[in-house]
């Protein structure tokens, strides 16, 4: 059984700025993968490499086996209709209402009655926890939760087995976060969906992540969560057992 | 196919088979569809033997089996339903709870005459057009108070927004603006040659030209050339601003965003039109001064003196003088959409587009008040 997302040697360079050398990550099937690092280490281009968004200089990169840096245009769109991808700020499309937003991945894929259009987009809204007095409204009328939860389900849009957040909790409140994280998971469990997300919220990546991959010095950590915050780099210790780190566990230890 | 019906003596058997999902949902829903429910008072749906069966293929099953209960008949799976299918039911009924039942739609107004119907219009865009026009004194107003204090204190006058509009809207147009006069002109010049040199009177082929320039087409082309480029680019670059809630960021850190947005590309256009339209009037005379030497073998001294004679001494200044009023026109139409834009990008495409018409449009409404304004003072 090869990884679900395989990452191999991944060049990514900017004039003579070098973000990523020789980067390499592996993601199996079922797994939350969490991607971490300090600002701009590079965790978003390593994102926009996997999503095809932009050619690395060299390496590979392999989702479901196939290596995406060699292929076409037509090629390429097969394998994005195979995955979901949320990003951090919605990117919710502002001239459409909340249903159209959900329906665009699948009027652009598939051949469906408006019935089964209305059906499916209302049904993958409720799947996200939103009502169907969501459904007519513009995202410019949606709360800060709504927008993520919108930008979820039209993630899931297509029933992908593979999903991209990118800072899924980012700009929420604790409570909302954490329910967003619940619904992550929940999700995770009944659809068997693998999931890869940035994130800097440490409450996050202990509730829902399973494996975390630490991008350090151009390259990734990657490790289970029981393993990863032993490891000796400098930054990780910082990261997972700093100030923040800590007052997070003695809350978590407290109750 | 998906679905392989066997009728049986008390209902049906359902078989389903193969890939069971989102992709293959138009298929499915269409052979669940074709299904006869009628006379089938027992169903039974082996699922066992499906190769994947994801949420949207869930859906149609879940539908079929809604529709079945519907019809009167009893729905039982072979072995376990699918795990998808309590899912679904688990959402469902999850999305159900601690939510008032959707509103009762809106029960139609009852209808109305075809005359009442066109009072109600009339009425709605009366007030419509009410509420715009008293946002575009509002916006008149606070643009004029915001200058008025800039005046006051010089401080308050953006100084290197301004020098950077008149930069963007003004030297950055020269090529374009010097080109379209000098095209106008060879064409007046070229047209006037044509009909009267038949009459004999070639020489006021450069009064056509002087004054036709100097008077009208030098400003008036200017200002719509200016319209296109810097009144599309105001009202975006306002209304980019508005959805990025960029404004909303200047007023909560206490700048006044007309002090800052508006009023320098007020002013900036305001100095930069005047001075594309000298431009735009030396560079159509010398076009005309071109055609005429060699279409018409009429020397430069000739011309120059021809020049001299046609023109009196207001008609350079009655072309030039309406230039800042049109560019207050441009300015303000475009600062003025860019900031209505609220919500979406169709949005911003609209009012962009409004901005630039609105502008074109006064600009020529306004020359026709000035045509009569210089009739009456005899200019």
């Amino acid at each position: 059984m090869y990884p679900v997302v395989e990452v191999r040697g991944l060049v990514n360079r900017f004039g003579t700025q070098v973000v990523h050398d020789g980067l390499d990550m592996e993601v199996h099937a079922d797994e939350v993968f969490g991607i971490v690092g300090g600002s701009g280490t590079g965790k978003s281009v390593l994102l926009r490499s996997i999503l095809g968004l932009q050619r690395p200089q060299a390496g590979i990169i392999r989702i479901d086996g196939q290596d995406i840096t060699q292929m076409d245009q037509e090629q390429l769109r097969s394998v994005k209709s195979h995955y979901g991808v949320s990003f951090q700020s919605g990117a919710l499309y502002s001239g459409l209402t909340v249903r159209q937003n959900v329906q665009l991945p699948m009027l652009e894929y598939l051949k469906l009655s408006e019935r089964a259009l209305d059906d499916l987009a209302m049904l993958k809204l409720r799947l996200v926890g939103l009502t169907p007095a969501a459904a007519g409204k513009y995202p410019a009328e949606l709360s800060g939760g709504m927008v993520k939860r919108v930008a979820l389900a039209r993630a899931l849009a297509l029933d992908p087995k593979l999903l991209f957040l990118d800072e899924p909790t980012s700009g929420l409140d604790p409570v909302s976060a954490a329910a967003f994280d619940d619904l992550v998971l929940y999700l995770q469990k009944q659809l068997k969906l693998t999931i890869i997300m940035i994130t800097h919220d440490l409450d996050s990546i202990f509730r829902t992540c399973n494996r975390v991959g630490v991008i350090v010095d151009r390259r990734m950590i990657s490790d289970t969560l029981e393993r990863i915050v032993d490891d000796p780099h400098p930054w990780i210790q910082e990261y997972f057992h700093g100030e923040r780190a800590r007052a997070r566990l003695r809350a978590g230890h407290g109750t | 196919m998906a679905v392989e019906v066997r009728r049986t003596a008390e209902g049906l058997q359902l078989e389903l088979t193969g890939q069971w999902g989102v992709r293959q949902f138009g298929a499915i829903d269409g052979e669940l569809a074709a299904v006869e429910l009628t006379s089938a008072r027992r169903i039974e749906v082996d699922a066992q033997q499906l190769a994947s069966l994801d949420l949207s293929g869930a859906w149609a099953l879940h539908e079929f089996v809604r529709r079945a209960h519907a019809a009167g008949a009893e729905v039982r799976f072979k072995g376990a339903p699918p795990d998808q299918l309590r899912l679904l039911d688990e959402i469902l009924e999850e999305a159900g709870k601690g939510v008032e039942a959707p509103p009762p739609l809106r029960v139609a107004a009852a209808p109305h005459g075809r005359f009442m119907q066109l009072l109600i219009e009339l009425g709605k865009s009366a007030v419509r057009m009410g509420g715009n026009s008293r946002k575009g004194l509002a916006f008149v107003g606070k643009t004029s108070m915001t200058a008025s204090a800039g005046l006051a204190h010089p401080r308050h006058l953006r100084l290197t927004s301004i020098a950077r509009h008149v930069y963007d809207t003004g030297i950055t147009a020269l090529p374009i603006v010097a080109l379209i006069a000098f095209l106008i002109s060879v064409i007046i010049a070229y047209m006037s040659a044509t009909q009267l040199r038949g009459l004999g009177a070639d020489i006021y082929v450069v009064d056509l030209v002087t004054i036709g320039v100097l008077r009208e087409l030098g400003v008036l082309l200017t200002s719509i050339i200016v319209a296109g480029r810097s009144g599309s680019a105001f009202a975006a670059e306002l209304g980019s601003m508005k959805l990025n809630q960029e404004v909303d960021a200047l007023v909560a850190t206490g700048v006044e965003p007309f002090e800052v947005l508006v009023v320098p590309r007020l002013v900036g256009l305001t100095l930069a039109l005047p001075l594309l339209t000298v431009v735009a009037d030396l560079v159509g005379i010398t076009g005309g001064a071109l055609l005429c030497r060699y279409l018409l073998d009429m020397p430069f001294n000739q011309y120059i003196g021809r020049v001299n004679d046609a023109i009196a001494p207001t008609t350079f200044w009655v072309g030039v003088i309406k230039a800042p009023v049109f560019a207050l026109l441009i300015a303000g139409a475009g600062c003025y959409h860019g900031l209505q834009v609220r919500a979406s990008a169709r949005e911003l495409g609209r009012l962009v587009t409004v901005a630039v018409v609105q502008a074109i449009f006064l600009v020529i409404l306004a020359d026709a008040l000035f045509a009569v304004l210089f009739m009456k003072m005899d200019i």
